[in-house]
């Protein structure tokens, strides 16, 4: 990989962030407000505008924090990671204990303006913690010992995310699983994780239904395996994956415009949320479709450039997190749409309307763009303490 | 991986980490590539059947009825026509669930019992009980608009959730507008409820001609498989008797398509761009029936017949027109277009299917008596067994193998020749013509006699258009000996010794035959129209067609054109062309002769019938008839009337009416003297004791 062109610039013109991931992000921002534009102008009576202009709030309450968070040097944060640890887990907590139920699971805390979603905003803190307890004990990453203390820091609020949202509890394991693939953890140690999950999702799904005990519920067993043929699925999921199959294919090449049906009509579920993306490809085909992922994979190829140029490996590793946290949520959601993933409730990082998703999304970029600037900073420290 | 260094604190990527990266870029790569090449087959290579999804999706598609043809008769007079009804109908999917499983379970309980033998089948199964307070009140609400009870209302419901569970469910058919109105604006109250407009089949002239019309269903699930109704939509009103059924595709129409947009939860909503396609509505049947005979041809045998029932045809004898045809007892057409209980249905049915909507005229097959003699005349002229002129002695009765037969009332005529026996209707003469058409042909034992009556078109349907027709008997050696074998076979099946007679057979379901061989004794009774010999009214009205024109056996046919609602024509309905057989010219005008002569001359059978009756202008060639059957005397009369520009010829049946002239000859007399404005005939009850 060669140095960004950026790099070269004189140092007054060198900007403080990267420019190609802002244009991702700003871009996934703009489709958002002009999707739900399109799909919720008639889902409150005399207020065409209500999620646009709610979005458009947390679009600018979340660039805001990202780019006070993108001004400050990441590495502060190293030192405070057992409080964002504490904060996560207390979140979690609190929802479990007072929070809202959506959709049959506990997710959120109702706050005036809007609710906490405790589990999306722990994504990015559990980057930012896990990635300190990694540099902690950097000297001593091969040991079986710093494998199993991650896994069980990790898998401690992910198992008891999915006590009641069950994508998301996944969105922390692949966090786990980027963190420990980038810092390096050895071969033996992953071989040994999956053989360790494939036994516990047996057991989860086979063994424990049998001695009848439900871990999973039925509507979400239906979910996860509804996508395998979904019109032979009669209850909600098979329709569910149907209908956004419809809406997408639909579509077409360029889209239906304003003669689109599935989602004006109703027959398309959840379509500011989950389906947001079947509404893109309802209204403006593969062209539109397309475009978007290519949005989403500018915003991966940024993150995992930006990974290479962290001035340090804690840099590196909360790069690695949110890469794949991103990248993990993208293609399950859009995985779904298109109907060659469960349905799994996940968001789509921007595009669906959600404050809680789209803060922690932001808060990921400015992170990242964080990263980037201090790599940025600290090459050219160095450049400039050389003689010429 | 080039890096520039980065610094004290953060070394040069290692190889390491980049060959990391490098997999993580690769996976990530492989993700987006997968859900690209979904997108691209979901969109380009399928989006044709995806968006074809979507519209069947949010389009449904509401019939609207096309109204029926109406059907009028030669001179346009109205026998059926529309007219619009509002009815009342429940969703069943707007049902609770208990109440369509209780449905079911009654349904299964039901059918259970449906198929013990009857008599032991037990009580009724008792109806469930309404399956919730809030159904049980919808009911109650509903009932007090359409004047039933929420009990008569549940019972509808679970009847026809038992019969066609997805169809809606008609609670009432034919209530008044304001009823319409007042569901319409409160559909909060009456939820499931939908309040329609649709045709109904209006009978202006009442019982008239009700066997011939015939009736109208929505066609069922059978009916839709049939090639017949091949393109017919689910829901569409189909013609499933009469000539509603014959006419079917003529009368039915093109019902048209509202289509309407709706969302996910099945609500309305607008869009101009979807396109609404008018009902075609059904084509005029024109029929030759002559509606002011027909209705003297009822009244007539409801009056003379004195409530037994009866059937009169009448034909143009030329083409077979059918210009008249009865049955009675008759019936209201319109009571089969709207619910009606078991029972009365049954009542219409009759025991043995032989009730009011029983078409006597084509479907009930009688012993011909006498009116046959003209037929048994030909056959043997043809033969040569008789000639015109030869002359036999009627001493009143004759010894026939080893019984003695005799004239009715041992009436002895004297010297007769074949006008005189036809005139006085001589048993005598055609039994010794019978004895002869037996010895002349040996124990071949009938072929003379029952070959003319089938070139006439005894023995099989005429061909008319319309369904239920039969083909009456003409027996001979083949067809008792199939008889026997059948009886064997009848008995062997139910165990009943091959050795009892036919009357203890019968008792115990068998009796088809006695098992004795075709004999004298049959063609003997097939001469003078009686034994096994078996006709309908149009079958003799057709032969004595043949008898007035010549030859021409024709095929009777209603229909006459298919116009458009205004009465212009679209197409003369197609019939088979009448079959010619060869009749000797004077042959015809002998049996002619004696026909005349029996309705015309004093001594002849239904001379009184006809007294005052213009035979100068108007000669009527009539032939009385008299089955004995176990239930009485069937009585009969066919008689044509050559006419040159409006000949006509009629056959009337009563059964149980006594003799010929005694009921059948005034029915028919009555209809002739309508049908020709003939006011000074008296058409009284005739005193012939003759058959």
């Amino acid at each position: 990989m060669n140095e960004p062109p950026a790099t070269r610039l004189p140092a007054g013109l060198r900007l403080p962030f990267d420019p190609l991931l802002a244009l991702a992000a700003v871009g996934l921002m703009a489709a958002s407000l002009v999707t739900l534009n399109a799909s919720t102008s008639t889902d409150v009576p005399g207020d065409p505008h209500y999620y646009v202009t709610r979005q458009c709030v947390f679009f600018v309450v979340g660039t805001l924090l990202a780019i006070v968070l993108s001004r400050i040097d990441y590495s502060r944060l190293r030192e405070l990671k057992y409080g964002i640890y504490a904060l996560m887990i207390g979140g979690l907590l609190l929802v479990a204990v007072f929070g809202g139920v959506t959709r049959g699971s506990r997710r959120a805390i109702q706050l005036p303006f809007f609710e906490v979603q405790a589990s999306e905003l722990g994504k990015v803190l559990l980057v930012v913690a896990l990635a300190g307890f990694v540099v902690d004990r950097s000297r001593r990453l091969g040991e079986r010992d710093t494998t199993a203390r991650l896994v069980l820091l990790a898998m401690l609020p992910a198992i008891f995310v999915m006590t009641s949202d069950l994508g998301s509890g996944l969105v922390y394991i692949a966090i786990l699983l980027a963190v420990l693939f980038v810092a390096g953890v050895s071969w033996r140690h992953f071989a040994g994780l999956l053989t360790l999950g494939a036994v516990s999702v047996t057991l989860v799904l086979v063994a424990a239904p049998a001695l009848g005990v439900t871990v999973l519920e039925k509507y979400q067993v239906e979910r996860l395996t509804s996508f395998l043929e979904p019109s032979a699925v009669a209850g909600d999921a098979g329709y569910q994956q149907n209908q956004s199959r419809i809406a997408i294919g639909s579509g077409q090449k360029t889209g239906r415009g304003d003669r689109a049906t599935q989602s004006p009509l109703n027959f398309l579920p959840e379509d500011r949320t989950d389906f947001a993306f079947a509404v893109v490809g309802e209204r403006w085909g593969f062209a539109g479709a397309g475009l978007v992922l290519s949005l989403y994979a500018l915003l991966v190829w940024r993150g995992l450039r930006i990974l290479t140029v962290a001035k340090n490996l804690y840099g590196a590793l909360i790069a690695g997190g949110i890469v794949a946290m991103l990248l993990f949520q993208v293609f399950i959601n859009v995985g779904m749409n298109v109907g060659i993933m469960p349905i799994t409730g996940i968001p789509l990082p921007l595009l669906s309307y959600g404050g809680s998703s789209v803060l922690s999304t932001l808060l990921a970029i400015g992170l990242l763009q964080s990263i980037y600037a201090q790599g940025r900073s600290a090459a050219a420290t160095k450049r400039r303490s050389l003689p010429f | 991986m080039m890096m520039e260094p980065s610094g004290e604190r953060r070394p040069p990527i290692t190889p390491q980490l980049a060959l990391r990266v490098a997999l993580f870029g690769g996976v990530a790569l492989a993700l987006f590539a997968i859900v690209f090449f979904r997108l691209w087959y979901l969109q380009v290579l399928s989006g044709d059947k995806y968006l074809a999804q979507a519209s069947s999706n949010r389009v449904r598609e509401l019939r609207i009825q096309a109204p029926r043809g109406k059907i009028v008769d030669r001179t346009g007079k109205v026998i059926v026509r529309n007219r619009q009804a509002v009815v009342v109908e429940l969703d069943p999917a707007k049902l609770p669930d208990a109440e369509r499983e209780a449905a079911a379970e009654w349904g299964k309980k039901a059918g259970e019992r449906a198929a013990r033998p009857k008599g032991k089948r037990g009580d009724p199964v008792p109806y469930p009980p309404i399956a919730t307070k809030a159904l049980a009140t919808r009911y109650r609400r509903l009932g007090a608009v359409v004047g039933k009870s929420a009990k008569q209302i549940h019972r509808e419901v679970v009847r026809s959730l038992v019969l066609v569970p997805y169809s809606a469910i008609r609670i009432k058919t034919d209530v008044r507008e304001s009823v319409l109105a007042y569901i319409s604006e409160r559909p909060a109250r009456f939820p499931g409820v939908k309040v329609e407009k649709t045709y109904l089949r209006a009978y202006p002239h009442d019982q008239l001609a009700a066997q011939i019309v015939g009736t109208v269903n929505e066609i069922s699930p059978e009916q839709l498989k049939d090639p017949r109704y091949r393109g017919v939509k689910q829901g569409t009103v189909i013609g499933s008797d009469g000539l509603e059924r014959t006419y079917d595709r003529y009368l039915r129409g093109v019902d048209g398509v509202q289509r309407v947009q709706v969302d996910a939860f099945g609500r309305p909503v607008p869009n101009r761009a979807l396109k609404r396609e008018e009902p075609i509505a059904g084509q005029r049947l024109r029929l030759s029936l002559d509606l002011a005979l027909q209705a003297t041809g009822q009244r007539a045998v409801a009056n003379v017949g004195g409530g037994r029932p009866g059937a009169f045809v009448a034909l143009d004898p030329r083409d077979g027109q059918v210009l008249g045809m009865g049955s009675y007892p008759s019936f209201d057409p319109a009571v089969l277009t709207k619910p009606f209980t078991q029972e009365r249905y049954e009542q219409l049915l009759g025991n043995g299917g032989v009730g009011p909507l029983f078409n006597r005229a084509i479907s009930g097959r009688y012993p011909t008596g006498s009116t046959f003699k003209a037929v048994t005349a030909l056959a043997g002229l043809e033969k040569g067994l008789i000639t015109p002129g030869a002359v036999i002695s009627d001493e009143g009765c004759i010894q026939v193998g080893e019984i003695e037969r005799c004239n009715a009332k041992k009436q002895r005529y004297g010297a007769v020749d074949l006008s005189r026996a036809l005139q006085v209707s001589s048993d005598i003469y055609f039994y010794k013509l019978g004895m002869n058409a037996y010895y002349n042909n040996g124990d071949r034992g009938d072929v003379v006699i029952q070959r003319y009556a089938r070139k006439l078109g005894f023995g099989k349907p005429t061909g008319i258009d319309l369904p239920g027709e039969d083909s009456g008997v003409v027996p001979d050696k083949k067809w008792r000996e199939e008889r026997n074998r059948a009886e064997v076979e009848c008995r062997k099946r139910k165990k009943i010794s091959q050795s009892v007679n036919v009357f203890a057979a019968g008792a115990a379901g068998c009796g088809i035959a006695d098992g004795r061989d075709y004999n004298l004794g049959d063609t003997v009774n097939i001469a003078i129209g009686q034994g096994d010999l078996q006709a309908t009214p149009l079958q003799l009205a057709v032969a004595y067609a043949a008898i007035q024109n010549k030859g021409r056996v024709v095929v009777p046919h209603l229909g006459l054109e298919i116009e458009r609602a205004n009465g212009e024509l679209v197409q003369r309905i197609e019939r088979d062309p009448a079959r010619r057989i060869k009749i000797d010219e004077e042959d015809r005008q002998s049996v002619a002769e004696g026909l005349r002569r029996a309705a015309g001359e004093p001594g002849g059978t239904s001379t009184d019938v006809f007294a005052g009756w213009p035979h100068g202008e108007l000669p009527v060639f009539g032939k009385t008839g008299t089955a004995q059957t176990p239930k009485g005397d069937q009585s009969w009369y066919v008689a044509y009337v050559p006419a040159p520009k409006r000949p006509i010829v009629v056959a009337v049946t009563v059964e149980r009416g006594g003799f010929g002239a005694e009921t059948a000859a005034p029915i028919a007399c009555r209809m002739l003297a309508d049908f020709y404005d003939v006011e000074s005939a008296g058409c009284a009850r005739g005193e012939s004791a003759t058959q």
